[in-house]
């Protein structure tokens, strides 16, 4: 797994039980977080880069704080495997979707244990989970995004039909991207839950792929089970690159904030793809 | 002392007089010194050491002569200290009262003097007084003030550097006329009385001004800052109280008094404006205050006080003197439009003005006309309402109808509520028998006085008339309870929809329901002898005038959901489930099929968009900054709707997933065989045993558990059972009948019809052994289902044994629901689908010849028959023994066995019973 923590660092995070922080740019390790009992499945950065929250299999989030490496908060409620993890805006909460259905809200401010607000709208384990502002997109493997507006109080559900595997907004705040087994990448108008494009061709059927919108919301990437990278335009819905990252599955793909750099990780690998000097692949070996 | 000086007029008094003691009021006590107290403005205690040794503040929190006293701090040697000893200055002894505003070293933040205005700063002067007494010259501060440095403020500076001058006004320049204001305003002389509002701008003044020289330009005219005031008191806005000076002594008021006007006079005077108008009187000079001493008019004393000398109206002039400056709006130096002004008639409050668009005229429509003979109360037609239901129907027939009812014509039976209804219909709601006898008061009359009755009342209402003789007659005493009952069958079906789905009360039997549906037809069409027209002619006159009744009175206690009621009652799916459950369900299982058809479609939007009302949780949008959207309701989460949970639909969907998982319910009386017990658990024997009184359905569950056993053991069975089994499957698919008639019907009903049956059959079979009656199958559709599945149960459990054993094992279980002797449906009902109830016969009469042939089955069954008419414990008893066998003896052999050894038995039985 790889993400972004910001644009110079990344996180990697597998079965080892362990997580990684990686420079981006010199492709050095900086630290290792070790704690979680099971393999680790998601990790985010706070805003600030002060905190790191990441989930694992062992049904707990920890929070770490990222200087000293140890353990800020170790956070059990989930009845299952915490698939996804995220911090909000200000890196105030810690929202955490798991298998058991429930998206759990922790806050980070207070000492308390147990989450400020547990989500259990979902008839199946939560797959994946994104914050925007007041927003909290959620997809399931029961087939159906959700989309919490805390300021409006309301609940929208899309349902897609197929298990979701990623769930994004795009950088506008206007679209959600959802990619699911069923080999499609879906993007959805936010307010209406109208289909503005779909974008099909890769391969997704069995694992938990990612998706992801590029920087400037032009394209479209997705991972795929036959080792490429596909990536779409966003207008057009048609393939503008297939990268071929490995032979194996691509299970996580993360692109930059700002620039055109692509971040994928397979088996063990974490590749950095830039743009313009064709492939400044920069592979580091993780787990 | 007040008597005192009274009495004695040479005593002078001084000083103020006591106050005279009242003979009952306790002696004041004089509040001792030590309550004497001074508390300060925090509510402190403050006590008072002297006014030369410290006053009320003395020592460290005041603690000089207090009971803790002043205690020394310990001696700390402060000899290392000495170096860095600082000395001790003013402030060090100074609280915070000194430090405070009115303290005499307030220390506050202030502007500073480079940059304050040149307001007195009067905290400043204080202090600088003290300071002044302090100093070592007294009246040092005077030479210092004498002799003040040139420091004017930033702000000044500043304008100075841009160019501005003392005396000058802020702005840029103008390009106008020297400012002569002074003299044209001067010129102007006011009228006391209203002067026209508005006029006195001293551009309009300066229009008819000359000579301007092109390229000068001038620095606008000085202002003076508006004071504004902070309001104090609780007067009215724009009013200013009566100042003494003026009202009495008429010099400071130039005019007459008009406290609406506080500002623009002073003003206008502090630029030397002209003094307006003459001298007046004396302000409020009148009656009212008389004449001063030193008044000097005194010729208007008396006079009376006209009211031009007032306001009459509110408003008066503006302040037109164009002094707002830059600070005012820009309405005052701008020309006006003095018509408008003029025309609105009061006061314009300081720092407002008038708008220059008139209001929006608000349109006012009239109320529409009512007609001449509107009445204001709404009757409602009842005729119209009937006629509306009798739609469909045509009005003769309707008459008809209605008059061939056995007595006089109801207007509308189904209207009202129940006490609306006639007891004929009550009854028919109830279930319960028609009772024998003339159904009315005029059948009991002689035909000359009934006929004398109608015609008094035919002159009342004519229309009825015919036909009421006729019905009159026409209803035989002992037919009358059917005949009225069909034809309140008949008004509630006729015009109903034939869409309306309705139960299907004779499921069980296709080609009775069949005819029961032709006969809802022609309720439907209205057909008066519906009945005798869709009963099948092939029938005996004896099942037909069972069906009959039965038919009427289905088609009474299922008539289209008494229509009157469901009227009054919202179905409970909305009433209960609205909120969320229902939302949720939906969202989980109802619109599933929609959405993924529209997924299929690609059509995304609304068809797959669901919104729900969705509580976060405070301390969630706090932490998201963002405002709470539900504030105050302490809910969290999707908002939650309470369901029942012992409603009747779990209570259906239980039985229903008890049906398929099927673990086996025993019927009520626990008298089934003991063959169909063998497979059962004990844990569910003792259930059986605990309850004995389970609805009707509970047999038809069993039954349904019998299948599924059998099922089971298919493997081993007959051909023609299987068929059996496999259109009973699909008959279990939906609850039986007469689950819901548990639920829904009264049980009251129920069990009269069901002993009504047996007392008829039981009667029908005593004085006829060998005729059967199909009725009873056919109104108790379970039981034949009942006996043929124990049918294929006892043949698939006893495989082994002979045949013949089938019929007698599904007789005595039928026997046992239903009456004693009822004639068991023949095995072969088993293998032919269902036959209709006339074919039927000769089959239960075979199987009677059958029977008889074997003679030791025939002994079993009469034996079943009486164990029936034993106590219910001794069956319990018996049974528990029988189970117990059949439990551990699974086996075929050994059921076999063990029935061998109850059939001695009960042989025994039987035969006592016969000599009975």
């Amino acid at each position: 797994m790889a993400r972004a923590a910001d644009g110079n660092y990344l996180l990697s995070c597998g079965s080892d039980k362990s997580l990684k922080l990686w420079s981006v740019s010199r492709g050095t390790l900086l630290k290792t977080y070790s704690g979680h009992g099971y393999e680790v499945l998601d990790a985010d950065g706070s805003y600030d880069n002060g905190q790191i929250c990441s989930c694992s299999s062992d049904k707990t989030v920890i929070l770490w704080d990222v200087a000293t490496g140890q353990v800020a908060r170790k956070l059990r409620g989930h009845a299952g495997k915490v698939n996804c993890v995220q911090f909000n805006e200000e890196g105030t909460v810690i929202l955490s979707g798991s298998i058991d259905g429930t998206v759990r809200c922790w806050d980070t401010r207070s000492r308390r244990f147990e989450a400020i607000q547990v989500l259990d709208e979902a008839t199946d384990g939560v797959s994946s989970l994104k914050v925007a502002q007041h927003e909290l997109l959620t997809g399931s493997v029961d087939g159906r995004v959700r989309r919490y507006d805390l300021r409006m109080g309301q609940l929208h559900v899309d349902f897609i039909s197929s298990p979701i595997t990623c769930v994004c907004f795009s950088q506008d705040g206007q679209c959600t991207l959802s990619s699911s087994l069923d080999s499609a990448v879906r993007l959805l108008d936010k307010s209406t839950g109208e289909m503005l494009g779909e974008y099909t061709g890769h391969k997704m059927k069995g694992y938990k792929l990612d998706c992801c919108l590029s920087s400037k919301d032009t394209h479209v990437l997705s991972c795929s089970e036959d080792g490429h990278v596909y990536c779409w335009d966003l207008v057009e819905g048609s393939l503008t690159l297939k990268l071929p990252v490995g032979k194996a599955v691509v299970q996580s793909l993360s692109f930059h904030p700002t620039e055109t750099c692509l971040l994928t990780a397979m088996e063990g690998r974490v590749q950095v793809w830039g743009a313009e000097p064709e492939e400044t692949d920069e592979v580091v070996l993780a787990t | 002392m007040a008597s005192d000086s009274d009495g004695d007029e040479d005593f002078v008094s001084y000083g103020t007089p006591l106050e005279p003691l009242e003979e009952d009021e306790p002696r004041k006590k004089p509040v001792p010194l030590h309550e004497q107290t001074v508390k300060d403005e925090k509510g402190r205690f403050q006590r008072f050491h002297g006014a030369f040794t410290g006053g009320f503040s003395a020592g460290y929190y005041n603690t000089v002569g207090s009971k803790e006293g002043w205690a020394p701090a310990t001696f700390v040697s402060s000899r290392q200290q000495k170096a860095e000893k600082q000395l001790a200055r003013p402030e060090d002894f100074m609280d915070d009262e000194d430090l405070g505003e009115h303290g005499i070293a307030p220390a506050q933040i202030t502007t500073s003097q480079e940059f304050s205005s040149s307001r007195r700063d009067e905290a400043r002067e204080k202090a600088r007084a003290v300071n002044a007494q302090a100093a070592l010259i007294p009246g040092d501060t005077l030479l210092e003030e004498l002799i003040a440095p040139a420091r004017s403020s930033i702000g000044v500076e500043l304008l100075r550097k841009m160019g501005w001058k003392e005396g000058q006004g802020v702005g840029p320049r103008v390009k106008r006329k020297a400012r002569r204001q002074q003299t044209g305003v001067g010129a102007r002389v006011y009228s006391s009385t209203m002067p026209p509002a508005g006029s006195e701008d001293s551009e309009d003044d300066d229009d008819d001004d000359d000579f301007a020289p092109e390229d000068v330009t001038f620095a606008p005219k000085d202002v003076t800052p508006v004071d504004f005031s902070p309001r104090s008191g609780v007067r009215g806005l724009g009013y200013r109280g009566l100042d003494p000076g003026m009202a009495l002594l008429g010099r400071a008021a130039p005019e007459h008094i008009d406290l609406f006007k506080p500002q623009s006079e002073t003003r206008s005077r502090l630029f030397g404006a002209a003094q307006r108008g003459s001298r007046r009187g004396g302000g409020v000079a009148g009656q009212a205050f008389g004449v001063g001493a030193l008044e000097d008019e005194d010729e208007d004393v008396y006079h009376k006080d006209s009211m031009s000398r007032y306001d009459t109206e509110l408003g008066g002039e503006e302040p037109g003197d164009g002094l707002y400056g830059w600070t005012a709006p820009q309405q005052y130096t701008k020309r006006r439009d003095k018509s408008k002004d003029a025309s609105y008639l009061g006061k314009i409050l300081e720092g407002f003005t008038l708008t220059q668009r008139a209001g929006e005229e608000k349109t006012i429509f009239p109320p529409p006309t009512l007609p001449r003979d509107y009445r204001p109360v709404h009757r409602f037609h009842l005729t119209s309402v009937s006629v509306s239901r009798l739609s469909g129907v045509s009005p003769a027939l309707a008459e008809a109808l209605r008059t061939s009812r056995g007595h006089m014509v109801k207007e509308e039976p189904q209207q009202g509520g129940r006490h609306q209804l006639d007891s004929g219909q009550r009854r028919a709601l109830l279930g319960e028998d028609v009772l024998q006898g003339p159904s009315s008061v005029m059948e009991l009359l002689k035909p000359e006085d009934r006929d004398r009755l109608l015609n008094l009342r035919n002159s009342s209402n004519a229309t009825d008339s015919r036909h009421a003789t006729s019905s009159a007659l026409s209803g035989a005493a002992s037919s009358s309870g059917l005949h009225q009952q069909q034809q309140e069958a008949l008004a509630s079906w006729r015009g109903v929809q034939s869409s309306t789905q309705s139960f299907k009360p004779f499921e069980k039997n296709p080609s009775k329901q069949a005819r029961y549906e032709l006969y809802l037809d022609r309720l439907r069409q209205g057909d008066r002898d519906a009945v005798e027209q869709s009963l099948d002619s092939g029938m005996t006159e004896w099942e037909r005038s069972r069906e009959r009744e039965e038919f009427v009175r289905a088609s009474i206690l299922y008539r289209p959901s008494s229509s009157s009621l469901t009227a009054r009652f919202t179905s409970a799916k909305h009433d209960e489930d609205d909120g969320d459950t229902v939302e949720v369900s939906r969202d989980q299982e109802g619109d599933v099929d929609d959405k993924q058809a529209a997924v299929k479609m690609k059509m995304f939007g609304k068809l797959t968009r669901e919104t729900f009302e969705w509580h976060p949780d405070k301390l969630l949008c706090k932490r998201f900054n963002v405002p709470d959207p539900f504030p105050g309701s302490g809910l969290v989460g999707m908002p939650k709707v309470k369901r029942d949970k012992f409603s009747v639909f779990n209570f259906l969907t239980v039985t229903e997933s008890r049906e398929t998982t099927a673990p086996p319910k025993p019927p009520e009386t626990g008298k089934r065989s003991r063959w169909d017990i063998s497979d059962q658990k004990k844990k569910i024997k003792e259930e059986e045993e605990g309850d004995a009184s389970l609805p009707a359905c509970s047999s038809s569950e069993q039954q349904t558990a019998d299948g599924t056993k059998s099922v089971d053991q298919k493997s081993s069975d007959k051909k023609s059972n299987g068929d059996e089994e496999e259109e009973e499957d699909e008959e279990e698919s939906r609850p039986p009948m007469d689950l819901f008639k548990a639920i829904f019907a009264s049980s009251s009903d129920e069990k009269s019809s069901s002993s009504e049956g047996e007392s008829e059959e039981e009667e029908k079979t005593k004085e006829d052994e060998g005729k059967v009656e199909p009725q009873a199958l056919n109104l108790f559709n379970i039981s034949s289902s009942v006996t043929s599945s124990s049918t294929s149960v006892t043949v698939s459990t006893c495989a082994n044994q002979q045949t013949v054993k089938a019929p007698v094992s599904s007789r005595t279980s039928s026997q046992e629901e239903f009456g004693p002797k009822l004639p068991p449906p023949s095995a072969a009902l088993g293998s032919t689908s269902r036959p209709p109830p006339s074919e039927e016969r000769p089959d239960n009469k075979r199987s009677r010849e059958k029977k008889h042939k074997n003679k030791k089955q025939h002994k079993h069954k009469k034996d079943k028959k009486k164990k029936k008419h034993k106590k219910h414990k001794h069956k319990a008893k018996q049974q528990k023994k029988s189970k117990t066998e059949a439990s551990d003896s699974s086996e075929d052999e050994e059921d076999g066995h063990v029935s061998t050894e109850e059939l001695l038995k009960r042989l025994k039985s039987v035969q006592s019973r016969e000599t009975w």
